[in-house]
């Protein structure tokens, strides 16, 4: 029978079925963080059972660590103690942490491909939502909650039932200044925050066979925002270039192995989707999100919708709710919106290759007076890689603070938060409320965008400012 | 056979008999059922007084009086109706610990993201999936402030001399029912995770790394 890359990669990580489908599925890597493991390993101790495979397993702070000077510890007592207590976790379980003062600290999206950690073909979870980045391998990804954290920990398997195939394709190319990220904010506005609910979405198409690995990872990063747990793209030559040489790679005869089978890893010609849709990549432009759910998109030549112009009662009131929160106005122009704030980083856009997009905006222009603006690289090896560049430079000639790697203002658990009614061009992934800071607005945009929206103060089309 | 290990860590669900709070609100994400501030933790208790904390404190942290929660009967609900795509966003658990601490042991919704509706079953929570149409006259009943009962075992909701029947996944009800640790019921299957390791050994080799 025909199979889907999700298909395969699920059948060939099943030790036990049963005849309900309820199934249990070997996990090949598991990431964790300080945020949502304490509750799992006191789990473990009370009920007196060891991690299965320590060296299966890496750690990394990042949801509550300062971004600024941590040389002299961490202020926050709570933040502090979590941090403390992963740190304690892994030296009693065995596990591999890569802690404050560690140079490959970072995000745990980003740290997992930097280290060749995330593998094609494997299953790799992790309790935080955004585990779907890694899906860009060809790997099943997904987040998970604490209990089954402890589950994995314990038994290093999962109980799941199998989701359905969703395939979304994207054909074309794609216009100067439009990125993978103005691409999921599309098909996230067109499926809708539940659209892919039960599924398991692939992405394919020429647009995705041409980005790079890092833009790939964006648009795996953000299926979450559309309801699907995992999104996966068929690894290729890119994926294995990359991943050659890394520190954690298969190495020697392993990896001609592991390239043997990584090159199988391909859904069937004739393979069946429960739901598949079509985007043309020429169609895409820059898109900004003016309201508080991801699928609250429109393009930055675009206005604030008005809610009397929906017929779906539920919308009306979500719409009506949104723009009260948002301080928004219907009918209002996109690019009139003036901004406070501007966060480049997280672990959809916080890559070397998204510094990148911002610099060569940045380059020789400064960011509104008005404008606070922080940039956040997403581990300490973008960071120095950045340096190396001498990106950081432009950043901060540019008037940008230079951060340590963390997930800081995305989520907010740092210091690094929006204050009431403060509104920021963000290149995270949620303009939930209160996400950045309570009572803070988020407009989600790329990293060219966010640099765009610095210089203008507003929010502005980045195709103004290619060079 | 189960072991007695089994049987030690979740609260069982039964039956409930409560007056039911209605949220009328769609994409109700995990940051608003418990906002990062309160993830610090390394406790899965405590967190009920800070459940939807954004809608239900007002800047200098006193009760907002029109939000249904904090008013009498609901603040003292046990079964929650809500809008559609409920627990949406981050996979944070200490969304259902933040229910499950202010003693909310039922959500009723038309829908809800994938990891919260798993992360319910791991503490006893039970999420019943219905009609809008359903969940449109369930939430009218509401307003009457009586009480409304779940039965887990017969799939069915009772309000006044109405019933609702509901699905749910027949693994899921009997690990509710009976408060089942799924931890131990899938170290039972040890032999089946050590033989499936062997053969990955041999492979897939690198997967281990040695």
């Amino acid at each position: 029978m025909s199979t889907t890359l999700y298909d395969k990669i699920w059948n060939d990580h099943l030790v036990h079925q049963q005849e309900d489908g309820t199934a249990l599925l070997f996990v090949d890597r598991h990431l964790i963080h300080e945020v949502t493991s304490p509750q799992a390993f006191e789990g473990l101790r009370n009920t007196n059972r060891k991690v299965r495979h320590p060296n299966l397993t890496l750690a990394v702070v990042d949801h509550n660590i300062p971004t600024t000077d941590r040389s002299k510890g961490i202020d926050d007592d709570d933040s502090r103690i979590q941090i403390e207590t992963l740190d304690k976790n892994c030296k009693e379980f065995g596990v591999q942490l890569f802690g404050v003062h560690d140079k490959r600290q970072g995000i745990v999206h980003i740290v997992g491909p930097e280290q060749g950690f995330t593998q094609p073909g494997t299953v790799i979870v992790c309790g935080d939502s955004h585990t779907a980045t890694h899906g860009a391998f060809g790997s099943l990804a997904f987040g998970i909650g604490t209990s089954e954290v402890e589950h994995v920990l314990a038994t290093q398997t999962l109980v799941q039932k199998k989701a359905k195939n969703f395939r979304v394709n994207v054909n074309g190319k794609l216009a100067l200044g439009v990125t993978s990220k103005d691409v999921v904010l599309q098909i996230i506005g067109k499926i809708g925050t539940a659209g892919g609910t039960g599924h398991v979405i692939e992405y394919a198409g020429s647009l995705i066979s041409d980005l790079s690995v890092e833009n790939r990872m964006t648009i795996c990063n953000m299926t979450i925002e559309g309801g699907a747990r995992a999104g996966l793209i068929q690894p290729d030559q890119k994926i294995f270039d990359y991943l050659k040489g890394r520190p954690m790679s298969p190495k020697n005869e392993n990896w001609d192995k592991a390239l043997d089978y990584w090159k199988t890893l391909k859904t069937d010609s004739d393979a069946k989707f429960d739901k598949e849709i079509n985007l043309t990549a020429e169609d895409i432009v820059p898109m900004v999100t003016w309201g508080t759910s991801p699928q609250d998109v429109a393009p930055i030549d675009g206005k604030v919708p008005n809610p009397e112009n929906e017929s779906d009662i539920d919308r009306k009131n979500s719409i009506d709710r949104s723009l009260k929160y948002m301080g928004l106005k219907p009918g209002v122009a996109i690019k009139d919106i003036k901004i406070d704030t501007v966060f480049i980083g997280s672990c959809t856009n916080g890559r070397i290759e998204d510094l990148r997009e911002a610099a060569q905006i940045l380059k020789n222009k400064k960011k509104a007076a008005h404008v606070h603006a922080m940039i956040v690289p997403g581990s300490g090896l973008v960071k120095e890689q950045a340096e190396q560049e001498g990106l950081d430079k432009i950043f901060i000639n540019s008037g940008f603070e230079w951060r340590e790697p963390g997930c800081s203002m995305c989520l907010a658990m740092n210091a690094d938060k929006l204050k009431p009614q403060e509104r920021c061009a963000s290149t995270s992934n949620r303009n939930f409320e209160g996400r950045q800071g309570r009572g803070g607005r988020t407009h989600l945009v790329s990293p060219g965008m966010a640099a765009a929206a610095a210089i203008a103060g507003n929010l502005d089309d980045v195709r103004k400012y290619q060079n | 056979m189960m072991s007695e290990s089994t049987k030690i860590k979740m609260q069982k669900f039964n039956t409930l008999k409560s007056i039911p709070a209605y949220l009328p609100i769609v994409n109700i994400d995990t940051d608003m059922i418990i906002p990062k501030q309160f993830l610090k933790t390394i406790k899965r208790t405590g967190l009920g007084k800070n459940l939807f904390f954004e809608m239900r404190y007002d800047d200098n942290g006193n009760e907002i009086k029109d939000f249904s929660l904090n008013n009498e009967p609901f603040n003292n609900s046990r079964i929650l109706i809500a809008g559609n795509n409920f627990g949406c966003g981050s996979s944070r658990e200490h969304a259902p610990w933040a229910l499950l601490d202010f003693g909310i042991t039922c959500v009723i919704s038309s829908s809800y993201a994938d990891i919260f509706y798993s992360n319910c079953f791991k503490n006893g929570i039970l999420p019943i999936i219905l009609e809008e149409e359903k969940i449109k006259e369930l939430s009218e009943y509401s307003n009457r402030k009586e009480e409304i009962s779940i039965d887990l075992n017969e799939q069915k909701i009772v309000y006044g001399n109405n019933e609702i029947k509901f699905d749910i996944d027949p693994f899921k009800k009997k690990c509710l029912l009976e408060g089942l640790d799924d931890i131990a019921l899938s170290l039972e299957k040890s032999k089946h995770i050590d033989s499936f390791e062997k053969k990955l050994k041999e492979n897939k080799p690198w997967i281990f790394n040695d």
